[in-house]
C-alpha cells in the first residue's frame, strides 16, 4: 500500500513535470479552429503538421538554434572558468576584502537591468562587438557571472579544508592539492553552475534584443517572439511548434550533463 | 576534467560555426564602390503580413541594386525598449515600423528624422492630412516636424455572433446608421438571456480602447492651458463611455464579467460557444475570428457605436527614419515604394488594418463585403487624432496611473469619482516632470 501511494505520487510528478512539454505538442499539432475551443482537448481531432510548416518556412528555426547553442555554450564555459578560481580564493581567503567583494557581488544583483544595457550597449559598442555573437557570448558572461561566483564559492566552501591540509602534510603542492582533492569534489558544484549559466544565456532574451540587429546573427528567443504580435495576441500554432523544437537542444545538453551530475555527486559523498 | 575539456571545445566550434553564418557588423556604411546598405526593423507578425513585407522587400532590391535593404523583424511588446538602447548608442535601424503613439517621445529627444521636407509629393497628397496630424509632433526645441509615415490605422468595431444578433431583432447598426450607446446598451441587454450575455469588455489592456471611444462624446482626457502646460481632465466628456462601459458590466450585467481581465483575443474561444453576442475590438481581430471560427460559425462586422459623434482616436502604424541614418535619402525613397497605394492595399490586407492612403482603400479588397472590409473601411472616416498622441509623458501616465486604475474601476473596486481623481492627480505629477 505504501509503494503503490510512493508510485502515484512518483507518477503525479512526472505529470505535472511533463505538463508544458504535452500542452505545447498538443498545441503544435492542432488547427487554428481547434485551438479556439472554448474546452480544450489534450489528444489533436484531426492532427496537422501546419503549424511545423509555418514556423520553420517563415523563421530560420534551426540556424537560430545553433547559434543559440554557441553562445550558451560558450558564455557558460567562460563562466565557470573565470569563476571558480575567484570562487576560490573567495572561500578560503576571508579578510576585509574578501568580505568587501563578496558584497559586491551580491549587490550587483539587485541592480534593475535598465541600468546597465545603456553603459553596456555603448562599450560593446566602441569594442565593435554590437551585432556579433562573441559580443553577445560577453554580456552573458558578465550577467551570470555574480551568481555563478556565489553558487561556486559555496561549494568550495563544503570542501573542508582539512583535506588539503592533510594533502599538504602529505607533501603536495598547493596546486596539487586543489587539482587533485578539491577539483574532484567540486565536480558537482562546476556542473550545476555550468547548467545555471547555460540557461541563462539560452533563455536570455533582452540583451540579444538590443544587442543583435542582423537577422543572420539573431538567437532563439529572438526568433520565437516573432510569433506574438500586440496586446498579447500572439500565433500559437507556429508558436508552440517553434517552442517545442526550441526545447530539443537544451533537453540534449541536459541529459549529456545530468550524468555527469548524478556521478558527482556520488563521488563527493564518498570522499566527504 | 574530460567533459570540460569537450564543452569547452564544443562552444568555440559552435561559436565559430555560429559566427561564421552570422555576419555581424551592424554599421550600414558602405564603400564608395558598394551598394549602400540600409537595415529596415519591421513588426510584421501575422503570417501574411510577413509574407508581404518580404515581398516588397524583394522586389525593391532586385529594383535598386545600388540600394539594398536588410529586413530585420522586430516584436511589438519590445521594440521600444530596443530602440531605447539602439538610439542612444547609435546604432538604430535606418527604417523603424512603430505606432504614432511611441514617437512623440522619441521625436523629442532628437532620435528620429524630421521628414517633411523629404516626403515625395506623390506620398504624401495620397495620404490625408488626418493620418499626417498622428505623426506631427514637436521635435524637443519648439519646432513641429513630421516624425513618420502613418500607413496602417486601427479603427474599434464590433464583432457580432450573427445568429444571436438576428434573433434578437434589434436594428442591424450600419456604417453609415451605427448604434446609438443607448442602442448598443439596450441591444445588449435585449441579447442577454439564460447563459448568454449581450456583449464582451476584454480589458486587460483598457487604455488606448478607453480613450479612443472616448472622443465618442468629446472626451479628451489631456487639456493644454494657456500657459502651454499640459494637464489630464476627466470631466463629463470623458465620463461617459466609462460609465457606460460599467454600468453595461453591474447595473445592465449585460456584459460578460469573465471577459474583463482578459486580453484582445482571450474571449474568443467563449464567442465562438456562443456565451456573449458582440465583441467591440480593433478591426484587426476580425483575421483571428476569420481563421479560428468553427464552420458553420456566422458572423459579422458591425460599426463601433456614436455618442455625440462616430469619432474615434486614430493610432497609425507608421514608418520613421532614425536621425543617426547614414542615408536617409535612400530610406526615404525605399519608403516611397514601400508605401505607394497598391503596397499599402497588401499590407493593409496582410494585417486587417485600414490603410492610410486614399489609393489603398478604394481597392476592391479593401470594400468587399467579405469578412466586413466593407465597414472597417468605412469606419476610417471617423478616426481623428487622438488627443494623447501629442502628450509627451503619455505612455508612463498609461502604464503607471490610467492602466491600474481603469483596471480597478471596471472590476468595480472603486467609484468613478475615485478614479477620475487618481487619473488626474496622480497623472498630473507624471506629466509635471515631462514639462520642466
Amino acid at each position: 500500500m505504501r509503494r503503490a501511494s510512493q508510485y502515484a505520487a512518483l507518477a503525479a510528478y512526472i505529470v505535472f513535470l511533463a505538463f508544458p512539454l504535452v500542452w505545447l505538442l498538443s498545441t503544435a499539432l492542432k488547427t487554428p479552429q481547434e485551438m479556439a475551443l472554448a474546452d480544450p482537448t489534450w489528444i489533436p481531432r484531426e492532427p496537422t503538421l501546419a503549424n511545423f510548416t509555418d514556423a520553420f518556412g517563415e523563421q530560420d528555426l534551426v540556424g537560430a538554434a545553433v547559434r543559440s547553442l554557441g553562445v550558451a555554450l560558450a558564455s557558460s564555459v567562460i563562466t565557470v572558468l573565470i569563476s571558480l578560481p575567484a570562487a576560490y580564493a573567495m572561500a578560503r581567503y576571508r579578510g576585509l576584502v574578501n568580505k568587501v567583494a563578496i558584497g559586491w557581488v551580491l549587490v550587483s544583483q539587485v541592480f534593475p537591468f535598465i541600468l546597465i544595457i545603456i553603459p553596456l550597449f555603448m562599450i560593446l559598442r566602441d569594442l565593435e562587438l554590437v551585432n556579433t555573437l562573441p559580443g553577445l557570448a560577453v554580456v552573458h558572461v558578465t550577467f551570470t557571472l555574480p551568481f555563478a561566483l556565489w553558487m561556486l564559492q559555496g561549494y568550495v566552501r563544503a570542501v573542508p579544508v582539512e583535506l588539503e591540509e592533510a594533502a599538504a602534510v602529505d607533501g603536495a603542492t598547493r596546486l596539487r592539492s586543489i587539482v587533485k582533492v578539491v577539483a574532484p569534489l567540486l565536480a558537482p558544484g562546476v556542473v550545476a553552475t555550468l547548467l545555471f549559466a547555460f540557461i541563462s544565456s539560452w533563455n536570455e532574451f533582452m540583451f540579444a534584443l538590443v544587442i543583435l540587429q542582423n537577422p543572420d546573427v539573431m538567437t532563439l528567443p529572438l526568433t520565437l517572439v516573432r510569433f506574438t504580435g500586440p496586446e498579447g495576441v500572439a500565433r500559437l500554432g507556429p508558436l508552440a511548434a517553434a517552442s517545442l523544437m526550441a526545447t530539443i537542444p537544451s533537453l540534449i545538453f541536459f541529459a549529456i550533463i545530468q550524468r555527469r551530475l548524478k556521478s558527482g555527486l556520488m563521488a563527493g559523498a564518498v570522499k566527504g | 576534467m574530460r567533459i570540460t575539456s569537450a564543452l569547452a571545445a564544443a562552444a568555440i566550434v559552435a561559436l565559430t560555426a555560429a559566427c561564421g553564418s552570422g555576419g555581424g557588423g551592424g554599421s550600414s556604411s558602405s564603400a564608395p564602390n558598394e551598394p549602400v546598405k540600409i537595415n529596415f526593423l519591421s513588426l510584421a507578425w501575422q503570417k501574411e503580413s510577413i509574407a508581404a513585407n518580404k515581398q516588397l522587400v524583394d522586389e525593391w532590391n532586385k529594383a535598386n541594386p545600388n540600394i539594398q535593404v536588410t529586413y530585420v523583424q522586430g516584436s511589438w511588446d519590445n521594440v521600444n525598449d530596443q530602440l531605447v538602447t539602439q538610439f542612444a548608442g547609435g546604432t538604430a535601424p535606418d527604417v523603424i515600423h512603430n505606432d504614432s503613439p511611441a514617437l512623440s517621445g522619441f521625436a523629442t529627444d532628437g532620435y528620429l528624422l524630421d521628414l517633411k521636407d523629404k516626403l515625395p509629393a506623390e506620398l504624401k497628397s495620397d495620404i490625408p492630412q488626418a493620418a499626417w496630424d498622428t505623426v506631427t509632433f514637436d521635435g524637443g526645441k519648439g519646432e513641429q516636424g513630421v516624425y513618420g509615415v502613418p500607413f496602417l490605422q486601427e479603427s474599434q468595431v464590433i464583432i457580432a455572433n450573427k445568429k444571436l444578433l438576428e434573433a434578437s431583432k434589434v436594428r442591424i447598426p450600419t456604417a453609415d446608421n451605427p448604434w446609438t450607446w443607448e442602442e448598443f446598451s439596450e441591444a445588449a441587454k435585449t441579447m442577454t438571456k439564460g447563459d448568454t450575455f449581450g456583449v464582451a469588455w476584454p480589458m486587460k489592456s483598457p487604455v488606448n480602447k478607453t480613450l479612443n471611444l472616448a472622443l465618442n462624446f468629446g472626451g479628451t482626457f489631456f487639456q493644454t492651458g494657456a500657459d502651454g502646460k499640459t494637464t489630464v481632465k476627466v470631466g463629463p466628456e470623458e465620463r461617459e463611455v466609462l460609465q457606460r462601459i460599467h454600468d453595461q458590466l453591474y447595473k445592465d450585467k449585460s456584459a460578460d464579467p469573465a471577459a474583463l481581465g482578459q486580453g484582445t483575443a482571450d474571449p474568443l474561444p467563449a464567442f465562438y460557444k456562443g456565451k456573449f453576442a458582440l465583441l467591440p475590438a480593433g478591426v484587426f481581430l476580425r483575421q483571428q475570428v476569420a481563421e479560428q471560427a468553427p464552420d458553420g460559425f456566422e458572423w459579422v462586422t458591425l460599426p463601433g457605436p456614436k455618442g455625440t459623434s462616430a469619432q474615434q482616436g486614430a493610432v497609425s502604424q507608421t514608418l520613421s527614419i532614425a536621425q543617426d541614418s547614414k542615408h536617409p535619402d535612400e530610406a526615404m525613397k525605399f519608403i516611397a515604394f514601400f508605401l505607394n497605394g497598391p503596397n499599402q492595399a497588401k499590407l493593409a490586407k496582410g494585417d486587417w488594418l485600414l490603410p492610410t492612403s486614399q489609393s489603398a482603400a478604394a481597392d476592391p479588397a479593401m470594400t468587399t463585403q467579405e469578412n466586413g472590409w466593407d465597414v472597417a473601411t468605412a469606419s476610417a472616416k471617423n478616426l481623428v487624432v487622438a488627443p494623447f498622441l501629442k502628450v509627451n509623458g503619455f505612455d508612463e501616465w498609461k502604464s503607471k496611473v490610467a492602466t491600474p486604475v481603469l483596471q480597478e474601476f471596471y472590476a468595480n473596486k472603486i467609484t468613478i469619482d475615485e478614479a477620475a481623481k487618481r487619473l488626474v492627480d496622480e497623472g498630473n505629477k507624471v506629466l509635471e516632470r515631462y514639462q520642466r
